[in-house]
């Protein structure tokens, strides 16, 4: 548990002030104190909590706040699938923790460990994805009892796409798996002006359809598995 | 309708439906075998996911493309990628990332 909450270390300074935003901003448009905190608990789920604050904010109807709120979470389902391997025959209780925990970050970053070393990596995953919990809570109740303490010209914010940056560089480790990233990234400068927030994972399935396409031709060169 | 009075059963639908969106496939999986080619697929899921990810944030602001040397973000991504491929570092990448925009940004001020 001690190797995931260390591994996922450096990903902390990208989700504090991305929390410290959730938390402050929910606030702002006038969602009452413990709801605020509330969404971070029970929703913990950085960008579609942002959304709903903004949806909250345009008043738009219930229906397509929730509707968005869900779409923006539809990624979870490919991390779930990734991760559900690995996680066959744990139980139901392991599962529905491992499923509360589950962000981008920690799915990311505890793959190669399960692909390693198969169900000894869980406790790796739990390390991981407690620690991004906790900065997560941690960040909120700051944001939404502090407001957005932090200067607006301190490009903090953009440590999360570093972050995202950093998972992607061992992520590519032959040549199909770097004809995906590089698919999916010039696919969503397109698909990104789909309607409904479908950009990521329509762009994500071309990137994996092309992998695949990929592998086809070229074979796993550089050699992943 | 007054979304304020409707908070709580907002969130609690939209907690039901992450959790439920989260947990999915680690239930469906559980007796199911996934097809050959559905774990294929899978390997190439991380890198498609980040790499459109990526490409959105550093390339994509306000709505809009901006592929140009006036993107502080972009030169900087590109900066700690390079920096990234050399340490293999989850650190140094982020570090150097946002130092080079925080540099970048003093120096010829925030595009």
């Amino acid at each position: 548990m001690r190797r995931g909450m260390i591994a996922i270390l450096p990903l902390v300074p990208g989700i504090l002030p991305f929390a410290l935003i959730a938390g402050s901003s929910a606030v702002e448009v006038g969602i009452p104190v413990w709801p605020a905190l509330g969404m971070s608990l029970f929703m913990f789920a950085g960008a579609s909590q942002l959304v709903m604050v903004e949806m909250w904010a345009n008043e738009a109807p219930a229906l397509v706040l929730l509707a968005t709120v869900l779409l923006v979470n539809l990624r979870f389902t490919m991390y779930s699938a990734t991760l559900a391997p690995h996680l066959r025959g744990a139980g139901l209780p392991k599962k529905a923790l491992a499923a509360y925990l589950l962000t981008d970050q920690a799915s990311l970053l505890s793959l190669p460990e399960f692909e390693r070393q198969g169900a000894a990596a869980h406790r790796f995953y739990l390390g991981a994805a407690l620690t991004m919990w906790m900065s997560w809570q941690v960040g909120s109740v700051a944001g939404v009892f502090l407001g957005a303490v932090l200067p607006a010209n301190w490009p903090l914010e953009f440590a999360v796409p570093l972050s995202f940056l950093a998972l992607l560089i061992p992520a590519i480790k032959s040549r199909p798996t770097a004809v995906a990233a590089a698919t999916a990234g010039g696919a969503i400068l397109l698909t990104r002006l789909l309607p409904l927030n479908l950009g990521l994972i329509v762009a994500t399935i071309i990137g994996v359809a092309a992998g695949m396409w990929s592998e086809r031709v070229f074979g796993t060169a550089g050699g992943s598995q | 309708m007054n979304l304020l009075e409707w908070v709580w059963p907002l969130i609690a639908v939209a907690a039901v439906g992450t959790f439920s969106l989260r947990l999915s496939f680690l239930v469906l999986l559980e007796k199911v075998q996934e097809p050959a080619w559905f774990r294929k697929a899978l390997q190439y899921l991380p890198p498609a996911i980040m790499g459109a990810l990526v490409s959105s944030s550093l390339l994509v602001q306000g709505g809009e493309l901006h592929l140009d040397i006036h993107n502080h973000r972009l030169l900087a991504g590109l900066l700690a990628g390079a920096i990234g491929w050399k340490t293999r570092s989850l650190l140094w990448t982020i570090l150097s990332g946002l130092l080079a925009l925080v540099a970048l940004n003093a120096l010829l001020g925030t595009a």
